[in-house]
């Protein structure tokens, strides 16, 4: 029972990632860029939310829609602001660029609405389901994340399978000048990856602090790190693989706290990681690509 | 004498190091330097250090590492460890100093080694990712760490201090979370110039070799250097253990300049910044780490003026520079502004040289 | 004509020549700017005690270095306004980040500035690093809220408000050993943090001298401090009445939120890092119903002194004030006291002061905020001495017991 009790709370808790993981790996798959500052949208989202629920009073199910709009137009502004200026740049002054966006986010955030930690209130208006005489306990945020990640993984793959858009967003994933030469019109297409995955990421927030009811500057960083090894661990650019990364981190990490250490779980949940990738450096639903001599 | 033009560039940035050195010596015996900056020279030194040993792996090697903290804590906790150990043994500060930055070097280059035979079977994001995760690892278990010395030499535990078993007059060094506390501080600024130097000097010279050669060829193209025979594993292996031994004595310097340090300090957002130093200052460009890590370790500091909004600032700052660094029409917009205040000086000395060559040909 | 190569500005590269010119004027800039704002300190107010701060601002600590920014500031405008001295005092708080590196860096960014007195680190990591030196180079120095029992240990100048680490756990066995509380105990501790693991081992020991029995100890960290279903599920297996929470309210908030969805209504027990959890914006008071927890500060207090202090901190930051800011506002008061008790004037350095104010330190005696209205005193050592309040919470208020 207490075995079921983990694995519900580690498929709980790896539902978050995933959801966070398929954002990174969209975006990745597209613009071939880490998006570091994605974490960061995330605890947006959550603010937004906050923001609209605590001070505004609208109904939840607004503050999502509310929280999906604001991210998407910052999505989109950091996009053209602080991305597309360095197309074509090293991959590595990219990645500068996005950390310091994250920065830039997490101390905006701070100087607008502070740096104490807020309490979020779920979106969830639901109780506990108790089970086995209180031995299983499922919470109803574990069911919305877990039904929300498996909806929005069929929705992206459809998407990127039969919408002219999606098959724009593979072509520019496979070859951006091939793309361009067909006549796809390859920055707006990575306008539109990134609006997505900010809206995905805004779902991730307010999923986050609903399950996990606490909301501070800082938020989105580590579960944005845990999701982004999930996408690795997945096989990045693969949207099937980044649920899966995601689930699996989760369930890894409840799994070594419960039964090795908690002090020592982050270091277990990398170590799985690590040896993963030296089995199958692809990643677990990546592609293989070989190498052209 | 001819210099080849590799070494004449060395040359520059030794000189560079060496001038700003003895400009900032004199100052300070002066007594024209500020306590603030005063207290950031040790520092300084350390992040060029760990700029450059990264810039090896990144520029040099041509392989993207996110866990070089991971080495520099390995350094800074051996470095504390073998300075408070010594204290009573040795009573030259400075040749405890040098033993502890020897120390953290040979241990975070052996774990270099034991990190670089799985991660450098990888490649791209995937080795970024594998050393991340290293970096993370590191982290967590030096928090349960538990170092204690007494008459009966070195303790270690993973629990708690009492396990350590102290005897009477015995002192816990490493107290796992809480880290090494009590560290006297004997880092010198004079002694963390000449570990720039030895860095400079030890990455010139490989790079200058035949084995720099060979790792510059796998970087450019790796399937090429397999099949002209160069020993792939090797090479890389040399690169990163030479890398991560040179932070290792970086962290033993930047440890032994505080009293106290603690694991967590030595995070991924660690590893980021010391990245940020080797990409602004240029890939490869080794003058550029120096120079870049030198400005980024002060702008924070100077920015404490415009408080609250400083970190906002350093973001912008960062943002900038990168997209004017490397966006083209940006490149050309400030080279135009620029040019255009320039340009009665540039026809001054365009006239000028034309009368010269006229007189030379007239001659 | 001169061949291109010697004379970039006519080659083809002029344009990435000029770019490299002007990079590297920005930089020379910036240094030179460096040099003039690092050295150029201004003239000073010769008329002043200058107080400074240290603590976090930004990052993941900066809630407790803003709350003692804001009472220390509190405070101080009420002893300026007192007039009781011929002078005033100026106050001025520089960021460390929760970093060992940083406070170090605003440290010598204070001396600049001819800081007399420190008040501070907030947090105790960076205070090990700066306290150390506040020793060798003689700067008063009190701490509102660093408290573990290395910071002041064989510093005669270095004094707290704060209760210590070790203290805490103690008092938290003994209390509830005494009251027979619970006889299985469970402890969730953060294990990357001082405070944390400083109260939890001086506990366990305790705990083992009165024979309580620990049934579950588990651990997090900031990385972890999202997911709390192991811990809880762990003490739940194990039959324990009673969770000790030697960790501050963020995460305690998610513990009792997640232990209600888990079903398990044990007594939670928090020590001086509990006391903020009904001010936490959001927080569903209804969760914390019966916490016990040993704090010297309640902001629920019927005392005149407290309730005037709450009030204009809500009125200054829109937030209830926690024990942070209380601390730090007893320290201003501490130092008030002292600098009249040892009749220092502005006009003196740093180091003069130091000795008359560690000396005048043990002397005084103050009526502050934490306490429980017992007078507040330090001895040689520089350990404060106050009573610990015992308090419930119900129906969402503190009770006292």
């Amino acid at each position: 029972m207490t075995f079921l009790n983990h694995l519900i709370n580690g498929i709980s808790l790896g539902s978050v990632y995933a959801i966070i993981a398929l954002g990174y790996t969209m975006v990745y798959g597209i613009a071939k860029m880490l998006n570091f500052a994605h974490g960061d949208v995330i605890m947006v989202g959550g603010f937004v939310s906050f923001l609209t629920v605590s001070s505004a009073g609208v109904p939840a199910i607004v503050s999502v829609l509310i929280s999906m709009a604001v991210c998407t137009v910052l999505g989109v502004l950091i996009e053209r602001l602080a991305y597309k200026p360095l197309r074509g740049a090293p991959s590595l002054a990219v990645l500068i660029t996005a950390i310091g966006v994250s920065y830039f986010l997490q101390n905006a955030a701070q100087l607008l609405w502070g740096s104490d930690s807020k309490v979020f209130t779920s979106v969830v208006p639901f109780n506990s389901i108790s089970l086995a005489g209180g031995k299983l306990v499922i919470t109803p945020e574990s069911i919305v994340t877990v039904s929300a990640c498996i909806v929005i993984m069929v929705a992206l793959t459809l998407f990127t399978a039969k919408t002219k858009m999606g098959k724009a967003m593979r072509a520019v994933s496979e070859d951006k000048g091939a793309a361009q030469l067909m006549g796809i019109n390859v920055n707006s297409t990575i306008s539109v990856t990134f609006a997505i995955g900010s809206a995905l990421a805004a779902i991730a927030g307010i999923l986050l602090c609903s399950a996990y009811p606490t909301l501070s500057p800082t938020t989105g960083s580590m579960p944005g790190i845990k999701a982004f090894t999930a996408a690795v661990f997945g096989g990045i650019g693969s949207i099937p693989g980044a649920m899966l990364g995601g689930i699996l981190l989760g369930i890894i990490e409840i799994f070594s706290k419960a039964y090795i250490s908690t002090e020592l779980s982050d270091a277990i949940v990398f170590a799985v990681l690590i040896l993963v990738l030296l089995v199958k450096p692809e990643g677990l639903l990546g592609r293989h690509v070989r190498e052209k001599v | 004498m001819k210099l080849k033009k590799t070494t004449k560039q060395s040359f520059i940035t030794i000189l560079m190091v060496v001038v700003l050195y003895i400009a900032i010596s004199v100052a300070k015996s002066g007594g024209l330097l500020t306590y603030s900056l005063k207290g950031q020279l040790v520092p300084i030194c350390a992040y060029i250090i760990l700029a450059l040993s990264l810039n090896l792996t990144v520029g040099i090697l041509g392989e993207l590492s996110l866990g070089h903290a991971g080495f520099m804590s390995i350094g800074a906790f051996t470095g504390a460890v073998v300075s408070m150990s010594l204290t009573g043994e040795i009573a030259s500060s400075l040749a405890r100093l040098v033993i502890a930055i020897v120390c953290g070097a040979i241990l975070a280059g052996i774990f270099g080694f034991i990190i670089g035979l799985p991660v450098l079977r990888l490649k791209g994001d995937y080795l970024a990712i594998v050393t991340l995760a290293f970096g993370e690892i590191i982290k967590t278990i030096i928090n349960c760490v538990y170092i204690g010395k007494d008459s009966n030499g070195l303790r270690f535990s993973l629990e708690n201090a009492e396990a350590l078993g102290l005897a009477e007059g015995g002192k816990a060094i490493i107290k796992g979370p809480m880290g090494a506390v009590n560290i006297s501080p004997i880092s010198t600024f004079t002694v963390g110039f000449v570990l720039i130097l030895i860095t400079l000097a030890i990455i010139f010279t490989l790079v200058d070799s035949r084995a720099g050669r060979a790792i510059m060829a796998i970087r450019d193209n790796r399937i090429a250097a397999e099949s002209v025979g160069i020993p792939i594993t090797k090479y890389k292996m040399m690169a990163f253990v030479i890398s991560a031994a040179l932070a290792g004595a970086g962290g033993a310097l930047y440890a032994l300049n505080y009293s106290t340090i603690v694991p967590t300090q030595f995070n991924y957002n660690t590893s980021i910044l010391i990245l940020v130093y080797v990409v602004l200052g240029g890939i490869g460009n080794m003058r550029g780490s120096v120079i870049s890590a030198t400005i980024l370790v002060l702008l924070p500091e100077l920015l404490r003026a415009v408080e609250k909004y400083r970190m906002l600032v350093y973001a912008v700052v960062l943002i900038v520079v990168m997209i004017i660094t490397n966006n083209k029409k940006a490149k050309l917009f400030i080279a135009n502004i620029f040019a255009k205040i320039t340009s009665p000086i540039r026809k001054r000395i365009k006239m000028k040289h034309a009368h010269e060559t006229d007189e030379k040909e007239e001659a | 004509m001169l061949p291109c190569d010697t004379f970039p500005y006519f080659g083809i590269n002029l344009k990435e020549y000029i770019m490299k010119k002007v990079l590297s004027l920005v930089l020379a800039a910036v240094m030179l700017m460096g040099i003039i704002t690092l050295s150029g300190c201004g003239a000073k107010d010769s008329n002043t005690i200058r107080i400074g701060g240290i603590g976090p601002l930004t990052g993941g600590a900066a809630a407790y270095g803003n709350a003692v920014k804001n009472g220390a500031e509190i405070a101080l405008e009420e002893i300026n306004a007192l007039d009781e001295l011929s002078f005033d005092f100026e106050f001025k708080f520089e960021d460390d980040e929760h970093s060992p590196e940083k406070a170090d860096n605003a440290y010598n960014a204070l001396r600049d500035w001819e800081m007399h007195i420190l008040l501070g680190t907030v947090t105790t990591t960076p205070c090990l690093a700066v306290a150390p030196k506040t020793f060798a180079e003689r700067v008063f120095t009190i701490t509102p809220s660093a408290s573990s029992p290395e910071v002041i240990e064989g510093k005669d100048n270095v004094f707290q408000v704060c209760f210590s680490d070790p203290g805490q756990g103690t008092a938290s066995a003994k209390y509830i050993a005494e009251n027979a509380m619970a006889t299985k105990i469970a402890v969730i501790y953060k294990n990357d943090d001082a405070y944390s693991t400083g109260i939890y081992e001086a506990f366990k020991a305790e705990a083992e001298r009165l024979d309580l029995e620990i049934v579950s100890t588990t651990t997090f960290t900031t990385d972890t401090a999202s997911d709390f279903s192991v811990q809880i599920g762990d003490a739940k297996a194990n039959g324990a009445e009673l969770v000790f929470l030697p960790i501050y309210y963020e995460p305690a908030s998610l513990i009792l939120s997640q232990a209600k969805s888990a079903d398990y209504a044990p007594v939670f027990f928090g020590v001086d890092g509990m006391d903020g959890i009904l001010s936490l914006k959001g927080f569903d008071k209804s969760l914390a119903e019966g916490v016990h927890l040993l704090t010297p500060f309640s902001a629920d207090s019927e005392d005149a002194k407290i309730k005037s202090f709450v009030t204009k901190y809500q009125e200054k930051h829109g937030e209830i004030p926690n024990q942070f800011a209380a601390d730090a506002y007893d320290a201003m008061y501490a130092i008030y006291e002292a600098v009249k008790k040892s009749g220092v004037t502005p006009d003196m350095s740093a180091e003069d002061m130091c000795d008359k104010l560690s000396e005048a330190m043990t002397q005084i005696q103050i009526n502050g905020l934490t306490g429980a209205g017992s007078a507040l005193t330090w001895n040689e050592k520089g350990e404060v001495s106050k009573a610990p309040m015992a308090v419930v919470i119900k129906d969402g208020v503190y009770v006292g017991k």
